[in-house]
């Protein structure tokens, strides 16, 4: 809602200026977005009328001016303007004026002529962008006159946001009342007064739809000039309340629209046929609007007819071939009550938004609407001429809003606010506001006017209580509670720590759109079923992301474009798929879809920065195991191979935990490397966040003082025996004593027969209670190798 | 006599004169050796009369014990010169930069969220989760938005194909529906529930993107339900985390009165700073109020007994406002030249 200050001041004129006003609207919650002045500080300026124009002697495209500027002699200015004529009346900056951007105007010598001031274009003046020429003012400016009185300069363009609730705020009545409510000065309304018919003209009215539109109004003005030139004070006060100007008809209906918030339409009487009906759409009824587009009304649109076609979207938009043109010598003007559900929503199912439509879904006094007439009457009388018939008002009492008295326990205000007012100082505030207001000690039972549309509830009073005492004024003192301690459990770990972790490996957070390009999807995650959006901002954001990995990889390859090579990030987000039994239990679920968080990190380029004292390596696939293993410690997890789309065949497992299995680790497939370009073998990791969170209780065991004995065994495997089986062979077969066996060597090459290798592991033995005898080592290791000599045909390496 | 004096005299020069461990061994078998010249002293011993025996044996003996002296303090000068000469070989250049990779760091708005979830924590405010595909319920109706509602439209939405239940969430508050639930439904058999205090942090999503919108955000709810909660607990607390957020007492915060359709009375807070480069300026960083009866009677609460209070903090542009980052698309273009400066 944009308005011009001094429009306003004409309401209601409290002893504040523009800045001061402003914070007072904003306080009590119509939000000042913007306070713009009309025009820029200058002084000096004003209303001349050239009474000579010759060609300047010396240059050919200026011209030699003598002005009346009201100072009792003729000036005489040189000036540039191609418009420039006798008789015109424009700005003059007389010598010691100053112009915006401190300019300061001196006579000066002009190609050797001199000039006593300076005639001025709209830009000049920063009052627009016009440069062509002067700007000219009306006719009947009074020489002499301070240009920026006559232009009406010292004013504010006001734009207020307002929220949904305050639609009695979309008017300048309804911002003086609430400004006179907040300041105490008095409020004038707009004059009113009711025009008796002068003819007999009119037309009937059929509310078909009653609960829709229980008021309609309705006005034959005959014999109007649609010609007639809008004043200019009106104009201006338009166009400072954002508002083009268009003809007389249209802008008094919008004036009238702003200056009481009743939406106005006017018909060309000469087009419509019998009566008016307020109706729903006949199927397959088509109505050109007054913007150009055709539409096939919604059943659940409300119409405005006549007997033969649609005329309307009732309180949306006028239809092109009903609406008034300069052509038009009788009007059919309405002014309607449209129940706020019956147009909610409607406009922006068409694509459009209108003035109209706003107000009305909001909520519209629906007691303005023979005033609003009136007030029209009256203005399109003075400007337009004309001669009125009666108002025709169709109504239906029966589905008009109710206004039902509000219950307010004082009370209970009181605690919700945590303020100490009293019943009396309630009941004030609540009559600033035109609430009606039956004290009845313990409660207050309160009417709401026709205006306000958001008093149905207590907590709707309360609201209105605390604006008016001021939010300011509410004090803002340490809560008070029953202290508790909140849970701190050994159990769980939180997802800080697991990011602290992986950041302490040098991985660094980043955060990625959940939306993610269909490609992706299909490429990394093998899923051509992804779940769409359905009003994607851009194809590339167009479906969920069901893994974390493609995105890692388009971080990677735009970091590599800004000439980051070691890339080491993760991310720790939600994905998303369908799915029949939702595993998200604890945060709660959507059926259809399961939204688990996940954690991955990709690693790729040098293993670590380039630096002086160790050899340049490529990360690889072990390297990112370890940092995985370092994430999970102590708790241990296993790995077997998996094919996965996303990751190179040979190079890629899946991730168990307490046979859970619980993500993947691997190579980017190498054809993703090459279609994505982030360089060679990156390796990533995607594990359930559920699965890296649960931690465990330590617990002390009893630590041996007997000596630990240690044994090597280097073992000649087929090289298809992964090391994870030799390993898990010689632990099952090992008996209690032998405390850890580890992996310490792994070879292939000269000396070991092809198609084997050899594996070499350190046997760690300790008893708590004694010694170990050298026999009964010996046997222990002679049974171990037995036992995975059996078990993955393994042969001592000697 | 004299002359195992200039014995002693020659054997601490010629100790002296040794320049390694092999010398002055050699230097030692001279003086104290088999047939080194204090044993030959010793041995000459025998041939005297028993008075001047004991007399020069005496003699000897000191001398003896002079050159041993001097024989050690020489060795212990060696021992240090050899350490002295070993120290200097080893000696590092210390100037070089040490081995292995720095640390990574955590997201700037991961670090915002936990400093907001430590600081809420501090008074009482667990965390809370709720999915990011949620129901036009929990997002909306449950919330006090009935479909046509004009508020719908003041959030453009992200919806599934082939789904109009569901939609992307367009804020926290949904969890607040979830969390009341669960709260109700644990505490159904007692007289009086305990209060419910809980934060949601997370990602949201509307359909916006320029330098101050993206299409993915994120929010922190805050929620508190209890017998006596109000509109002055909500100030108090917000005033105070907004303070211990940017550490200054000297922060101005103020309440504006505003509206959402799941609280009432609803107000923005806006903060001002009191110096810095936008010092003076009102900035918007949440939108809260008190809890809506009808958002109260969505989670199974009576808002007879119970009230409660919401804000909904924007931690992107806390994150933004304290770390001075102007353009919101930076958070999410994973640029590691921006993110590693929040190490």
């Amino acid at each position: 809602m944009q308005f011009s200050e001094n429009w306003l001041r004409a309401f209601v004129n409290p002893p504040l200026d523009d800045a001061a006003l402003g914070r007072l609207l904003t306080m009590a919650g119509l939000e000042v977005e913007e306070a713009r002045p009309v025009a820029p500080p200058f002084t000096g300026v004003v209303v001349a009328q050239i009474v000579e124009a010759e060609k300047h002697p010396n240059a050919d495209k200026l011209k030699l001016c003598k002005v009346d500027a009201g100072t009792g002699e003729h000036l005489q200015i040189v000036c540039g303007a191609p418009n420039a004529a006798i008789g015109m009346k424009v700005p003059c900056a007389k010598v010691g004026a100053k112009l915006p951007g401190d300019f300061a105007i001196q006579a000066a010598k002009l190609r050797g002529v001199e000039s006593f001031g300076m005639l001025c274009s709209a830009r000049e003046l920063g009052l627009s962008d016009d440069h062509a020429g002067l700007l000219a003012l009306p006719e009947n400016a009074p020489i002499g006159a301070d240009i920026r009185a006559c232009l009406d300069l010292d004013d504010t363009c006001f734009e207020i946001k307002l929220t949904p609730n305050r639609a009695d705020c979309l008017s300048l009545t309804g911002v003086a009342r609430e400004v006179a409510a907040l300041t105490g000065a008095p409020f004038t309304p707009a004059p009113l007064t009711l025009i008796p018919p002068a003819t007999d003209a009119r037309r009937a009215i059929a509310l078909d739809a009653p609960k829709a539109c229980p008021r309609y109004c309705g006005r034959v003005i005959g014999g109007v000039d649609a010609r007639a030139q809008t004043p200019e004070w009106m104009k201006k006060r338009l166009e400072r309340s954002g508002i083009r100007a268009i003809h007389a008809l249209v802008d008094i209906t919008n004036y009238v629209m702003l200056e009481l918030g009743q939406p106005l339409h006017v018909f060309d009487n000469a087009r419509l046929a019998g009566a008016i009906h307020v109706r729903l759409p006949h199927p397959g009824e088509e109505l050109l609007l007054l913007n150009g587009q055709t539409v096939e009304p919604a059943p659940d649109t409300l119409l405005i007819a006549d007997e033969t076609r649609a005329l309307a979207l009732a309180g949306i938009m006028g239809g092109e071939e009903s609406g008034v043109t300069l052509e038009t010598t009788e009007i059919f003007l309405e002014s309607a009550f449209f129940a706020p559900k019956a147009v909610a929503g409607r406009a922006r199912a068409y694509g459009f938004a209108s003035d109209a439509s706003h107000r009305y879904e909001r909520g519209v006094d629906f007691q303005l609407q023979r005033p609003a007439i009136e007030r029209a009457t009256q203005l399109i009388l003075d400007i337009c001429g004309g001669a009125p018939g009666p108002v025709e008002e169709a109504r239906s009492d029966e589905d008009l809003p109710q206004r039902d008295e509000v219950r307010l326990r004082p009370a209970r205000a009181r605690q919700v606010l945590g303020i100490d007012l009293d019943n009396d100082a309630m009941q004030d505030l609540l009559e600033r506001v035109h609430l009606k207001v039956r004290n009845l000690a313990v409660e207050l039972w309160v009417t709401p006017p026709a205006f306000r549309f958001d008093i149905e509830i207590e907590e709707d009073l309360i609201e209105e209580i605390a604006r008016l005492h001021g939010y300011d004024n509410i004090p803002a003192p340490a809560p008070q509670a029953r202290l508790a301690m909140l849970p701190a459990t050994e159990s769980s770990r939180t997802d800080w720590d697991l990011r602290r972790r992986l950041a302490g490996r040098g991985f660094q957070e980043v955060l990625n759109f959940a939306f993610i390009e269909e490609a992706w999807e299909r490429d990394f995650c093998g899923n051509d079923t992804p779940i769409r959006l359905a009003n994607p901002i851009a194809s590339q954001m167009s479906v969920m992301r069901s893994s974390l990995i493609p995105g890692l990889v388009a971080n990677l390859a735009g970091n590599r474009k800004r000439q980051q090579n070691r890339v080491r990030i993760f991310e720790l987000g939600r994905c998303f798929t369908r799915s029949e039994d939702p595993e998200d239990g604890e945060s709660g679920s959507v059926s259809g879809f399961s939204q688990p968080l996940r954690l991955a990190a990709l690693a790729a380029g040098p293993v670590l920065p380039e630096q002086w004292g160790e050899t340049a390596r490529p990360v690889d696939f072990y390297d990112l195991k370890g940092d995985l293993e370092a994430l999970f410690a102590p708790r241990t997890l296993t790995f077997e191979p998996v094919a996965a789309p996303a990751l190179h065949p040979g190079r890629a497992a899946a991730v168990f935990q307490d046979g859970r299995r619980i993500g993947v680790i691997g190579e980017i497939h190498p054809r993703w490397a090459q279609r994505y370009e982030p360089g060679n073998a990156p390796i990533v990791f995607e594990i359930e966040l559920d699965a890296a969170l649960a931690a465990s209780r330590p617990e002390n065991g009893e630590i041996s003082r007997m000596p630990a004995v240690l044994r090597d065994l280097a073992l000649i495997v087929p090289a298809t025996v992964s090391a994870g089986r030799a390993l898990n062979a010689l632990r099952e077969a090992a008996p209690e004593i032998v405390r850890e066996i580890h992996l310490f060597d792994v070879y292939q090459g000269q000396g070991i027969e092809p198609e084997h290798k050899s594996l070499a592991f350190r046997i760690f033995m300790q008893d708590t209670q004694r010694t170990l005898e050298d026999a009964e080592v010996d046997e222990i290791i002679s049974g171990l190798l037995h036992h995975v000599e059996h078990a993955v045909g393994g042969q001592l390496r000697t | 006599m004299d002359n195992l004096g200039q014995l002693v005299d020659e054997a601490q020069a010629a100790f002296a004169a040794a320049g390694d461990g092999a010398a002055l061994e050699q230097a030692k078998a001279r003086f104290l050796g088999k047939n080194g010249l204090v044993t030959e002293q010793l041995k000459a011993l025998g041939k005297l009369a028993p008075d001047e025996k004991r007399e020069r044996g005496a003699a000897v003996n000191r001398a003896k014990a002079a050159i041993e002296a001097a024989l050690d303090a020489h060795r212990e000068r060696l021992r240090e010169a050899a350490l002295d000469a070993q120290l200097a070989a080893e000696r590092l250049d210390v100037s070089l930069p040490g081995r292995g990779a720095m640390p990574g760091g955590l997201h700037p708005v991961s670090r915002t969220l936990e400093r907001i979830e430590r600081l809420l924590h501090s008074i009482g405010f667990a965390v809370a989760d709720g999915p990011e595909i949620e129901t036009d319920w929990h997002n909306f109706t449950a919330l006090n938005v009935p479909p046509n509602h004009p508020a719908r439209s003041m959030q453009d939405t992200f919806f599934l194909e082939g789904r109009n239940d569901v939609l992307l969430r367009t804020h926290t508050s949904p969890v607040q529906i979830r969390a009341m639930l669960a709260h109700a439904e644990r505490h159904s058999a007692l007289d009086v529930m305990p209060d419910l205090r809980i934060i949601a942090p997370g990602r949201v999503y509307r359909v916006d993107s320029d330098a101050t919108h993206s299409p993915m955000f994120h929010q922190v709810e805050g929620l508190w339900v209890g017998e006596r909660v109000s509109f002055a607990d909500l100030k108090g607390i917000v005033g105070d985390f907004l303070r211990k957020f940017f550490e200054t007492e000297e922060l101005q915060v103020r309440f504006r009165p505003s509206f959402f359709p799941f609280t009432e009375p609803s107000a923005e807070i806006d903060v001002a700073f009191m110096s810095g480069a936008l010092e003076g300026h009102w900035l918007e960083v949440a939108g809260c109020g008190m809890v809506h009866p009808n958002v109260l009677r969505s989670g199974n609460i009576d808002p007879e007994r119970y009230t409660g209070f919401a804000f909904g903090f924007g931690p992107d542009r806390l994150a933004m406002l304290r770390y001075g980052v102007n353009d919101l698309r930076l958070f999410f273009e994973g640029d590691l030249r921006f993110l590693s400066q929040f190490r």
